[in-house]
């Protein structure tokens, strides 16, 4: 179902998945996907809600392992490495793989703590070396001018949009090669959605970005390849603007013209 | 129709709520109107002369704070520690489900149950003799229900989204749990803890068998040495004295005391509350 001839030549895959099959307990969520995700490239998974593309991505960061009674099949591959074998270790992938959550998370601390939570629990506790490290995230996050004068006060006292953008300098604070997003503008107003939108434009440079959303618009604003999902197996993988002009599958081009979903 | 209804339910459980208010009033104005008069220096400060007729209950004082401070070094750390498996260790099976179960029963075990079990265990079989430690552990053991239950729900009200944004950056699970799920239950835990151990605080069944001297006019040596206790002195001085009807001011006084120390201790637990509250806003 995945064309190889998708991406040009040179491209270099950072995550690469063979027949992963996932359940939760006796349900299967997802069927045999195999797919290519491109480095340095904002990839986005649409399809309807239940289709699996938030477990999906889930499996990236092995966040699905938090939960019980679940069960993978596949390969996991991020740069080369099974992140699924028995010597696979959990902390140092979470380290290369940040993820910011639908719903913004910043703990109930000061801004400051929060970026620096990631790099003080990899052992990072020099002052001035987390003071850099908050300055820098949340300079790339776009965040900065906003709470530069106020980075002792509590996260929770920022507004929506702010704090997920505080979710995302979190994350950037341990210095991930990879950004998985799950609807990360999804409970924000239109304004917020922009500025998160040219966020992830800005970052698309230096990240691999994976974003699930349910905004098609979305997809199409800001990524270069989108993936369709519908229940649990992935229907169609192609460059953005293929999907939303010419779509090989019937069941994408229903989707994406609305007549479902 | 709708709305007389409304006003006689609203009535009702307005007049239900001052009727308790009301009881519970008229208590605490019993023992302070009559405890107060015979409050004095000498009485906390003092050794009991004459059965307790005469002088002050300094043992008995001393006696339940060794209680409480031992129940609470033993109780808090097992119970917190219980809480922490139950609630992020533990898979949710029959099997947690009943241990569940069997923590909530032993809550309403009656307490004199509990000091049966610490004369059997503590005193008999371990052979800790009728000691402080003896008395502190059976009511550890009494108090740790209710201080599982408290601090578990405690720690289940703390938003998964903390929990999966700290794993998502790296932590471990106990890294986790320790930056960034006790500190914010931490309030809930002590909170509910405090409570369970001042009703602990005011026990005499539990003691009757594991500790409680009925005349000891000195203050322990060790932890393997009797003492008198407050509420078991007061129960000796309502029932057991010769003279009771001439002490009844002396029972309320040590009663205004009992009262007090637990006051005291819900204080305690009030500003650590108040202090976590402030700390960690969610």
């Amino acid at each position: 179902m995945v064309e190889t001839s998708l991406f040009p030549a040179d491209t270099d895959h950072v995550i690469t998945t063979r027949q992963v099959n996932f359940f939760y307990g006796e349900t299967q969520a997802l069927f045999d996907i195999t797919m290519d995700i491109p480095g340095r490239r904002v990839t986005a998974f649409i399809g309807p809600s239940g289709c699996g593309k938030s477990t999906f991505l889930r499996i990236f960061n092995r966040m699905n392992d938090t939960i019980t009674g679940t069960r993978m099949e596949g390969e996991v591959r991020i740069n080369g490495e099974d992140i699924y074998h028995n010597s696979s270790n959990v902390v140092n992938l979470r380290r290369k793989v940040g993820m910011v959550f639908q719903k913004s998370n910043p703990f109930p601390k000061s801004i400051f703590d929060n970026v620096a939570y990631g790099p003080r629990i990899h052992g990072t506790h020099d002052r001035q070396q987390l003071a850099e490290i908050v300055e820098q995230s949340l300079i790339r996050s776009a965040l900065w001018d906003e709470v530069k004068d106020r980075l002792e006060t509590n996260a929770l006292g920022l507004s929506g949009g702010q704090q997920q953008r505080l979710c995302i300098a979190r994350a950037l604070a341990v210095g991930p090669d990879i950004l998985l997003m799950d609807e990360p503008a999804s409970a924000l107003d239109p304004k917020s959605t922009i500025r998160i939108e040219d966020l992830i434009g800005e970052l698309r440079n230096d990240y691999t970005i994976v974003i699930v959303t349910h905004n098609m618009q979305q997809a199409a604003r800001i990524s270069d390849y989108t993936a369709f999902f519908y229940e649990g197996s992935l229907v169609e993988f192609n460059a953005t603007k293929k999907i939303f002009t010419k779509p090989r599958e019937k069941q994408t081009e229903d989707y994406i013209t609305g007549r479902f979903g | 129709m709708n709305t007389r209804k409304e006003q006689i339910i609203y009535w009702l459980i307005r007049m239900v709520m001052y009727s308790i208010v009301l009881v519970i009033g008229y208590i605490l104005f019993d023992i302070v109107w009559n405890g107060v008069p015979a409050l004095s220096w000498e009485f906390i400060s003092e050794y009991p002369r004459k059965g307790g007729a005469e002088g002050g209950i300094l043992p008995a004082i001393v006696g339940t704070l060794a209680l409480l401070v031992g129940t609470i070094a033993v109780s808090l750390p097992l119970g917190i520690c219980s809480a922490i498996y139950l609630s992020e260790y533990a898979e949710q099976t029959r099997f947690t489900t009943m241990i569940r179960l069997a923590i909530i029963t032993l809550a309403g075990v009656p307490s004199i149950v509990y000091g049966l079990f610490g004369l059997g265990l503590f005193v008999l079989l371990l052979n800790f003799g009728t000691s402080i430690l003896a008395g502190c552990l059976t009511l550890a053991c009494m108090v740790l229900p209710t201080i599982i239950v408290s601090s578990e729900e405690a720690l289940r009200a703390v938003p998964r989204g903390y929990r999966d944004a700290s794993l998502a950056l790296g932590a471990t699970k106990w890294e986790t749990i320790r930056t960034n799920v006790l500190p914010y239950s931490l309030s809930g835990i002590i909170t509910g803890s405090i409570l369970g151990i001042g009703r602990a605080a005011g026990e005499t069944a539990p003691i009757l068998l594991t500790v409680a001297a009925f005349y000891l006019p000195r203050l322990p040596n060790s932890i393997f040495d009797q003492v008198m206790a407050l509420p078991y002195h007061l129960y000796i001085l309502a029932t057991q004295h010769p003279e009771a009807d001439k002490v009844l001011p002396l029972q309320y006084a040590t009663a205004l005391v009992l009262l007090l120390l637990v006051l005291g201790l819900s204080l305690g637990a009030i500003f650590i509350r108040i202090h976590f509250r402030k700390k960690y806003r969610w």
